[in-house]
């Protein structure tokens, strides 16, 4: 009974929920804290902001903790497949339904009218990426960061993997100032 | 063999420095399948992310799905979404009691905030591509076009994804 709350409440938050996993936390939330009353609010803000520690998608390590708290080594792959097992069924079914007409002339039409629609989605986050970014760093800080991550991804072709790597390892060792909050000088990507 | 090694590879180092969740992994994901491993082409890549992002669910898994699946069939698709979810879901598991004495810890804050600028620049690229290969298709007019009625729809409207998706590929089919 335990296996198919787990699986109805994670099927339910992921599938009812659009613009990919962050946006789904108010609904796992309100299955978690509200419906089913597995953790305490104050308990899931803790998982959450643990999950938001590690890198990856935010939903699959949330159902997955979750569903392994209550439903032991079951309950995680029970949840974790809740999330993502439809949509990536969907997905498949519908891509290959797409491409396997790409010869026809209109099919070709309706793909070429989807990239800008694509342009504005990615534009959008983009944007959204920015905005999140003021909560950790300064604005000038920031546009340190754009710039010379700009010049070393575009121009000099360094894999953008690489500067991720040095920018995790200058975060963990750069020295923590305890009488100031944040430090100024950030620039990481040097 | 050697292409599901690879797969995994691919998907579990973009997965690990994605930080900010699965969008931030997006343009790490492009690189390497489009750039480097050259499995789906800039187009391909663009119509897999126009779909994910008109279905339901986290967009990094329903990409890793896909991908897997058209570089190496079902097998791909498990071997993909194992890389993408497992490696921070069993660190999450298995670290929960460090990773909670340490959730107020300065460093372990930096280190998401260090990486988004960098996520911006890519994506914002990603962006730029989008769009200049699109003009060179179908010309400044129509994309400009697409462009405004889709941030309206979807920005100002806040119309559903779905059914801008829907409408431009119907646009696209009696129109392009």
């Amino acid at each position: 009974m335990k296996q198919k709350d787990i699986f109805v409440a994670f099927f339910r938050s992921s599938i009812l929920g659009y613009g990919g996993g962050p946006s789904t936390i108010p609904l796992i939330y309100k299955e978690v804290v509200e419906t089913y009353k597995w953790m305490k609010d104050e308990e899931f803000s803790d998982v959450l902001a643990i999950g938001n520690m590690l890198p990856g998608p935010i939903n699959t390590k949330l159902s997955g903790y979750i569903g392994y708290r209550i439903g032991g080594i079951l309950g995680m792959i029970n949840a974790v497949l809740a999330t993502i097992l439809p949509t990536i069924i969907l997905m498949i079914l519908l891509l290959t339904t797409l491409t396997s007409f790409k010869d026809i002339k209109w099919v070709n039409g309706m793909k070429e009218s989807i990239v800008p629609v694509v342009g504005v989605m990615l534009g959008v986050l983009t944007w959204q990426f920015y905005k999140s970014s003021k909560s950790g760093l300064k604005t000038p800080t920031i546009i340190i960061h754009l710039i010379v991550g700009l010049i070393l991804i575009q121009f000099l072709h360094i894999h953008p993997g690489i500067i991720i790597a040095c920018l995790l390892l200058f975060a963990v060792f750069q020295p923590v100032k305890t009488s100031s909050s944040t430090s100024k000088t950030d620039k990481g990507e040097a | 063999m050697i292409i599901y090694w690879k797969l995994f590879l691919s998907f579990l180092i973009t997965n690990l420095l994605g930080y900010g969740g699965g969008p931030a992994t997006i343009p790490l994901i492009k690189n390497d399948v489009v750039n480097r491993h050259h499995w789906l082409t800039s187009q391909e890549f663009q119509e897999a992310f126009a779909m994910g992002n008109s279905l339901p669910g986290p967009i990094a898994t329903k990409m890793a799905g896909y991908i897997g699946y058209k570089v190496a069939g079902p097998f791909g698709t498990v071997v993909a979404v194992i890389a993408t979810v497992i490696p921070s879901l069993f660190l999450m598991i298995l670290l929960m009691s460090i990773l909670y004495k340490n959730r107020k810890s300065i460093r372990v804050k930096r280190m998401t905030s260090y990486v988004k600028p960098t996520i911006v620049v890519l994506l914002g690229l990603l962006t730029f591509e989008s769009f200049s290969e699109s003009i060179q298709e179908i010309g400044m007019l129509q994309v400009i076009f697409i462009a405004l009625c889709t941030f309206m729809l979807m920005e100002k409207l806040k119309i559903h994804p779905a059914i801008i998706v829907f409408a431009a590929l119907a646009y696209g089919a009696i129109n392009l």
